[in-house]
């Protein structure tokens, strides 16, 4: 802590109770918002005597330097390099069955639909069979199952891509803390977009259809996945 | 001391079928051709993949089956003639023990899905009995 330097390693001068007062965080959250910066003029007007002059004249608040640098400064070398596009797992196929190992729905086990251009994976679970909705994952935090469900020539819809997965960027002006304290209680959640719904159900149509085809099925992507005692990823078959 | 039977069943002999438990031909059978100390001997499978060679018997289990007439040494051709007159691998195959092998085998080549399936049947075979035994003891 700044305040209280150190009088030996891992000693401060100064007790918790007396770097408490200092810091004064009992007086409620920090006022973080700057004043609005006023905007410097950059010339101003100055009287200038002889009267050839003009007699007032716009002059620069701050004087232009007198020299150049002697030497150029160099100019970083601009990288040719470009990302390659992700290699999709051979093993991954739209209509394979996932297990998703990490986020909210690990142990899950989901339908994969398609590889986004970032390289994400599209899936679901269907949301109707198991909760859970349209989703990007990383192939590398999946298990990838022989399980295939038949989609057909089903295609996702292009408008799901990975802007649609985008938060949109506008903030509340507000921070959570300070709408707690200032009307009690939080603000409500906004409603699920209807659109939304409206799109998961229509990509999920075709994969509920598949997953009535097969026995079994059903009840699969609706268990989670996990290991039992004895059991070893690495010596299971999926 | 009169010579008493003993109570040992299985002895490395010539003719003895042996069931390999590590290298490249693990799970196979073979037969014991000709003993070449008390660590290795000769096995030769000539109807189950496994070429001629020297073994460790530390790495092979004996079974119950042997070759009663093989000579000592014999070639592969000897030995296939031999396990075909006494349908030796179609003994092996029946038995309780090749027959449990093959199961954990295939339990362990089950994918998820089949694994899953595998739970609902026991559950399936678990109501059933639970059921009957609840009917049969009121």
């Amino acid at each position: 802590m700044a305040r209280s330097k150190e009088i030996a390693p891992g000693v401060g001068r100064l007790s918790r109770s007396q770097v408490f007062a200092r810091r004064g965080l009992y007086k409620g959250p920090k006022n973080t918002e700057k004043p609005a910066a006023s905007e410097a003029a950059a010339t101003k007007e100055v009287t200038v005597g002889g009267e050839k002059n003009g007699g007032k004249r716009l002059v620069p608040v701050a004087k232009a330097p007198r020299f150049y640098p002697a030497e150029d400064v160099r100019q970083p070398k601009k990288s040719r390099k470009a990302p390659k596009p992700t290699k999709l797992r051979p093993s991954i196929t739209p209509g394979s069955v996932l297990i998703l190992l990490a986020g909210r729905f690990r142990g899950k086990r989901v339908v994969f639909l398609k590889q986004l251009e970032s390289g994400l994976l599209l899936v679901t679970g269907p949301y109707k069979v198991n909760g859970v909705p349209l989703r990007r994952v990383n192939q590398a935090y999946v298990i990838a199952t022989s399980t295939q469900l038949d989609l057909g020539d089903h295609k996702v819809d292009e408008k799901i891509n990975d802007a649609y997965f985008a938060k949109s960027s506008k903030k509340g002006s507000r921070s959570a803390e300070e709408e707690f304290f200032a009307d009690g209680k939080p603000k409500e959640k906004e409603a699920f977009p209807e659109s939304k719904v409206a799109d998961q159900k229509a990509v999920d149509a075709a994969v509920v259809a598949a997953v009535k085809k097969t026995e079994n099925i059903n009840k699969y992507l609706k268990s989670s996945w996990g290991l039992s005692k004895g059991q070893f990823p690495h010596q299971l078959a999926f | 001391m009169t010579d008493q039977p003993s109570n040992f069943k299985r002895f490395v002999e010539v003719g003895r079928v042996v069931l390999l438990t590590s290298g490249p031909q693990a799970g196979h059978i073979a037969v014991i051709a000709e003993i070449i100390d008390h660590n290795r001997a000769i096995v030769d499978g000539p109807t189950t993949g496994v070429p001629r060679q020297s073994f460790p018997y530390r790495h092979l289990t004996l079974t119950p089956f042997v070759l009663t007439k093989l000579p000592r040494a014999a070639g592969s051709g000897i030995i296939r003639k031999h396990l075909e007159k006494e349908g030796t691998i179609e003994k092996w195959n029946k038995s309780a023990w090749a027959q449990k092998r093959e199961a954990v085998e295939k339990r362990r080549k089950l994918n998820d899905f089949e694994r899953f399936c595998v739970v609902l049947a026991k559950k399936q075979r678990r109501d059933t009995v639970r059921k009957a035994v609840k009917k049969a003891s009121a």
